[in-house]
């Protein structure tokens, strides 16, 4: 059950990856296995029994996964000391900016 | 020494890193414990003073690392399962998401640079509002530094989850669909956690926003940065 769903979500992985490079698409080729992989449960091209065992797996764990890339940032000390007052501010800006632009823009158009 | 450098010790140590934190986070629950931060602080800790170079790290790290990719590509199925939700409220949903995109993208980038940001780190800021995976793989793609773009990454997901809940009760947001909706767009899976502890409409809203802002942020943040780099220089 899970080789199976293995099989469906890196066929849209390398599917995804594909496209992205034959393209020359800017969007990363997962975002574009995503996309795909949603449009063939959608059209009932892919059972989501079928990948279900793989896929909760990997989303359940996810944050797991991020944490080498994560250490990396030992490797841009400086530059984040060099640089961290743009940084800092551009961070809580933008977090408030949509928090605060999504909610009223949602709430506002579920009253109407 | 080539053990301490081996993958094989690499992954080790990084179960290990994650499994301590996310014990100590479900021991106290405070937000700032958060397991993947705290894990990223406690391996860099012991890289450095262990004088283990992050590049031989990396060769067992990278393994690990790899399953962002299918990870992201699995988002699908929660995606998939919600899409009735969305086909109900298609319009409203649609056009919240682009606001989250643009918003997100403009404010993170256009501040940045604003404020005297390298090129490079701009391009890191730019995504910072969207899942870590998809997050890394913009800032890639438009010559960003991924490490960065994590480290962001997370720390927008704490931040929104700390100030988030408050914000929004402040600017009167009190319908349960568009406070999970800003929580995911805003701050991800970890915003999306906080939403949960509000109800299940606040939950299941926020992981639709994490897919679609996903989704909706890959789309447009090429062309932004290249806006904003053209605006400000």
């Amino acid at each position: 059950m899970l080789i199976r769903s293995l099989c469906i979500l890196f066929f849209f992985l390398a599917l995804g990856d594909g496209v992205s490079f034959a393209l020359s698409l800017p969007v990363p080729g997962n975002v574009i296995g995503m996309m795909l992989l949603t449009f063939s449960l959608c059209r009932g091209w892919v059972d989501v029994k079928s990948v279900k065992p793989a896929a909760d797996l990997l989303v359940q764990n996810m944050a797991f996964f991020f944490v080498p890339p994560g250490v990396g940032l030992v490797l841009y000390l400086d530059l984040l000391s060099r640089e961290w007052v743009p940084i800092v501010v551009a961070y809580v800006v933008s977090t408030l900016a949509v928090l605060v632009g999504v909610g009223w823009v949602m709430q506002k158009l579920e009253r109407s | 020494m080539a053990f301490f450098s081996g993958k094989a010790f690499s992954v080790f140590i990084t179960f290990v890193a994650f499994y301590g934190a996310q014990r100590l986070y479900v021991r106290f629950r405070y937000f700032w414990l958060n397991p993947v931060l705290l894990a990223i602080l406690g391996l860099m800790a012991f890289l450095t003073l262990s004088g283990i170079r992050y590049e031989d790290y990396f060769q067992g790290g990278q393994i690990i690392s790899f399953f962002l990719g299918p990870a992201v590509v699995a988002l699908g199925v929660p995606l998939y399962l919600q899409l009735e939700e969305i086909r109900k409220r298609g319009l409203a949903i649609g056009l919240s998401i682009l606001v989250a995109a643009v918003v997100g993208v403009l404010s993170a980038a256009g501040t940045a640079a604003f404020l005297g940001a390298s090129a490079p780190v701009v391009a890191s800021m730019a995504p910072k509002s969207v899942t870590t995976p998809i997050a890394m793989g913009i800032a890639e793609k438009i010559g960003g530094i991924p490490p960065l773009t994590a480290a962001i990454v997370i720390a927008t997901g704490i931040l929104g989850a700390v100030i988030g809940p408050g914000v929004l009760r402040l600017c009167g947001v009190r319908n349960p669909v568009a406070f999970g909706l800003a929580m995911g767009a805003a701050s991800h899976g970890i915003g999306t956690a906080r939403a949960v502890e509000e109800g299940e409409a606040q939950g299941a809203a926020g992981g639709l926003a994490i897919c679609l802002n996903g989704i909706a942020t890959a789309l447009v943040t090429p062309a932004l940065v290249k806006l904003v780099m053209m605006w400000v220089r």
